[in-house]
């Protein structure tokens, strides 16, 4: 390792975890996985989602007890779980939604606890001059009397980086610091970045953006599937290496190699949107779903794309893409700016999630717990959410009728459930996700789109709900798939990548997996 | 549903189901309590007694009605126990001789009256306003409200009680129909409607969902901002008419008239079963809730134990029926 040379000599690794295992219910998070820093070295940690990262954060910082493996900081075995203050001086974590007290001074946030441990009172002038000190001291040019609330993101991390150090933190842990900058704020992130390393503070950086990655650090440690599959210094590195630790050698899509992957190498747009090669309906159908030049300012902008019957569409990018905003905007949750979206003949207004509803369009969205489910309400109710209007007369709800309809919807896609008049929050996670998509499927929806169906769901149900979306596609509706796993990009016709609110390029099936992935993290292979 | 809840049911112990039906689990505290009130007083258990018990509970019963709707829609009115007061001081002003702290105009009791629901209607369509489009915290705005149009109905008649009020407009807090006062059937009748409302109809089903979580509510294409506004209308609009049944029997306005009765409404609702976080909750345990304190009230009263003792009698059954949900392991205390 470069950092190793710039060491002192009783080198004394700022963190040495070694083979941590975490498991959570029925998924193994972690299994085995080592990691070390050495002083003033700056690491990547990469994976993609579920991978394991944050589960290995959650131990590196304390939050989570692993069932095996250990953790030492400089030479010292970590401290308990149960003992947070004596974390916060060895290890600190700056995550996306920096941890600050808005409406506190900036000085104020730094001793936040400090003055809760030392002192009776608080003397201002002291914390004042003491925050100006410290801020001086790690280069932060930051006004300590400012509210933090009306830091910039980028000022709000530097004070947070602060405040580890102030703490006695030689260890940082940046959990995607960048998605939420711009181009300047990044780079001087990374000036300040590389004045800590130089000063013998270990950080470890978490990053999608893997050109970042390369131009910031000196080793990566790449998971998958809880498991590390690659721990080298970048130097010796091709982003095509990286990709493919991330993603797992060989071909899991059969016949990799298609005709969008075959022009490796090309920008953004290059793979004009073709004709689908033999379509089960013929070309001159019209299309179930058109969109067309869909701008929603500040989200995604100009998004054409259309998905005939039968079709299933995937739509795919990072966090912060405009993938689930363009989702919402489908299915009524969100007005545009401009553009239009046919289902049809019928033009939809945006804004509107019944009328989007009526018109044919079932919604699957993105958190179940925060928008999919009434947990206090019966399965047979949430079922039944969106089609109380077909369920009786003068808006009255025959119970009967109601309970006829999930009782169907229960056996169509097998939820396991006593009766449906049981609470569904009774239910597993995955039987959950099969009441919300039974909702979007209540009306027989003509456009089906989903955000993210299968995220932490068990094996076999998310086996379940793949296979009834296919079916919802095989009987003629068009399905949009707004994903990032492959899993469930791999049931689509197509897969349309969106990388700053805009489509990039478009992969036919059967795509290779590898170059989704770069062209999701916008490198060139 | 029912017939599969109750198969569903009885696979489970019977604290389940008790807990799952805010009504049963008053059941047995109301059969208790009537066991008391015989043992204790040999006119408790007389037709009579009945008819009080039911007349004086009839305006909390629309009140909780009221508060119920908004609480299971997830939200808050304080003001309602205001508009109790201002409706019918607007109604009685309208009728009211000059010389006696009325307006002098002497309206017809007839679109007093309706005045008096429009009152209700516009004080609820401004609430609405201020808390589903301005997006305010629902506690501020109507305790702002509640401040507000109490102050109104004080300096209306600057403090006065307007009394001797036509009997058209004091009818139906005044009249009996086949030996039952026509405030309890009106009371009764509206819950029965509001009960099969929220249990059968759509939009009753939907105030649920919203109340339970509005982010799926409004992915399920829920209206949820316009259902909500219309919840507090209907609500202000029950308390106009509770206001107009409480003057009709008291033959007057008080300018105090419905002061502190948002706290028995409160304490109603909330034995009832009804969840102060929205979403739970039946209107038939609202009900029990209601028949609950009318029932100690009058035990109380007719052991003349000293009506200040009342109050703590309340505050202490409140407590009781909180720390019994908790044991019981109900879902419904706050979470």
């Amino acid at each position: 390792m470069r950092s190793d040379s710039e060491t002192p000599i009783p080198a004394k690794s700022a963190v040495l975890a070694r083979n941590l295992w975490k498991r959570f219910g029925a998924t193994q998070a972690l299994s085995g996985v080592g990691l070390e820093l050495q002083p003033g070295e700056i690491r990547a940690l990469v994976g993609r989602n579920g991978a394991g990262k944050s589960t290995l954060v959650s131990l590196l910082t304390g939050l989570v007890k692993p069932d095996e493996g250990e953790i030492i900081f400089q030479g010292e075995a970590a401290p308990r779980t149960s003992e947070p203050d004596l974390w916060q001086r060895r290890v600190a974590c700056v995550y996306q939604h920096p941890k600050i007290v808005p409406a506190l001074s900036c000085a104020e946030n730094l001793f936040l606890s400090e003055c809760m441990r030392r002192r009776r009172l608080v003397s201002w002038r002291a914390m004042r001059r003491e925050a100006h000190e410290v801020l001086e001291k790690w280069g932060v040019d930051i006004d300590v009397d400012a509210a933090a609330g009306t830091l910039s993101v980028g000022q709000r991390q530097l004070l947070e980086i602060a405040r580890a150090l102030m703490r006695g933190s030689r260890f940082v842990i940046l959990d995607e610091p960048t998605a939420r900058l711009n181009g300047k704020e990044v780079e001087h992130l990374f000036a300040h970045l590389q004045t800590l390393q130089a000063n013998g503070v270990a950080i470890l950086f978490i990053s999608h953006y893997l050109e970042e990655i390369f131009s910031l650090c000196q080793t990566v440690t790449v998971l998958r599937d809880g498991q590390k599959t690659l721990d080298s210094a970048l130097q010796d590195l091709t982003p095509e290496m990286l990709i493919e630790a991330m993603v797992g050698p060989g071909t899991r899509v059969s016949g990799a190699s298609s005709k969008a992957a075959a022009s490796p190498g090309s920008g953004p747009e290059s793979t004009p949107i073709q004709a689908r090669a033999a379509p089960p309906d013929s070309p001159a159908d019209p299309a179930q779903l058109e969109v067309r030049d869909l701008t929603c300012r500040g989200l995604f902008e100009d998004v054409s794309f259309e998905a005939h019957a039968g079709e299933c569409v995937g739509i795919t990018g990072l966090v912060g893409s405009g993938k689930e905003a363009l989702g919402e905007a489908l299915a009524g949750l969100k007005t545009w700016n401009a553009g239009s979206v046919h289902l049809g003949t019928h033009s939809l207004p945006g804004g509107d999630v019944a009328f989007h509803n009526r018109a044919g369009i079932g919604f699957v969205p993105q958190d179940r717990h925060r928008e999919g489910l009434v947990l206090g309400l019966s399965v047979a109710e949430n079922a039944t959410l969106a089609v109380t209007d077909c369920l009786g007369s003068l808006g009255f709800v025959r119970p009967s009728a109601r309970e006829r309809l999930a009782t169907r919807m229960i056996q169509l896609l097998g939820i396991k459930v006593a009766s449906p008049a049981e609470p569904v929050s009774a239910l597993s996670g995955g039987n959950q996700q099969k009441v919300v998509l039974a909702r979007a499927l209540a009306r027989e929806p003509r456009v089906l789109v989903l955000i993210q169906p299968t995220s932490g769901v068990d094996v076999a149900s998310k086996e379940t709900l793949l296979s009834c979306v296919r079916q919802v596609a095989a009987a003629g509706a068009a399905v949009v798939m707004i994903s990032d796993e492959l899993d469930e990009l791999e049931l689509c016709d197509r897969v349309l990548v969106i990388r700053s609110g805009h489509l990039t390029r478009e992969f036919e099936r059967p795509f290779s997996p590898r170059e989704l992935v770069a062209e999701i993290e916008g490198v060139t292979l | 549903m029912s017939s599969s809840a109750l198969s569903a049911s009885t696979h489970r112990p019977l604290r389940a189901l008790l807990v799952k039906r805010g009504t049963m689990a008053l059941a047995p505290a109301l059969v208790a309590l009537i066991i008391v009130g015989a043992v204790t007083n040999e006119a408790f258990l007389l037709p009579a007694n009945w008819i009080t018990i039911l007349q004086q509970s009839s305006v909390l019963a629309l009140l909780v009605l009221a508060e119920s709707l908004v609480l299971i829609s997830g939200k808050f009115d304080l003001s309602l126990e205001s508009t109790v007061g201002l409706a019918p001081m607007i109604g009685a002003w309208l009728v009211s001789d000059a010389s006696l702290g009325g307006s002098g105009l002497l309206w017809n009791p007839f679109v007093a009256i309706a005045v008096t629901l429009l009152v209700g209607v516009v004080i609820g369509v401004i609430n609405g306003f201020l808390i589903m489009r301005l997006r305010l915290n629902a506690f501020i705005v109507t305790l702002s409200m509640l401040i507000l149009l109490r102050g109104i109905t004080l300096g209306l008649t600057s403090g006065k009680t307007l009394y001797d009020l036509p009997t058209a407009f004091t009818y139906l807090g005044s009249a009996v129909w086949l030996g039952i006062p026509a405030s309890v059937w009106i009371s009764g009748a509206l819950f029965a409607v509001g009960g099969g409302f929220m249990r059968y109809h759509r939009y009753g089903r939907a105030i649920y969902a919203i109340g339970g979580n509005a982010e799926a509510a409004r992915a399920a294409g829920i209206r949820v901002e316009r259902l909500t506004w219309v919840v507090f209308v209907v609500a202000s609009l029950l308390s106009a008419l509770a206001g107009l049944l409480l003057s009709g029997r008291l033959g007057a306005v008080t300018a105090q008239q419905g002061s502190n009765l948002i706290f028995t409404t409160f304490a109603a609702a909330v034995i009832g079963g009804i969840s102060l976080n929205g979403g739970k909750g039946s209107l038939l345990g609202a009900v029990a809730g209601v028949l609950l304190l009318g029932i100690v009230t009058n035990i109380l009263t007719l052991s003349q134990i000293a009506s200040f003792w009342i109050d703590a009698t309340f505050g202490a059954i409140i407590l009781v029926a909180q720390c019994l949900n908790r044991l019981t392991g109900g879902e419904r205390s706050q979470d």
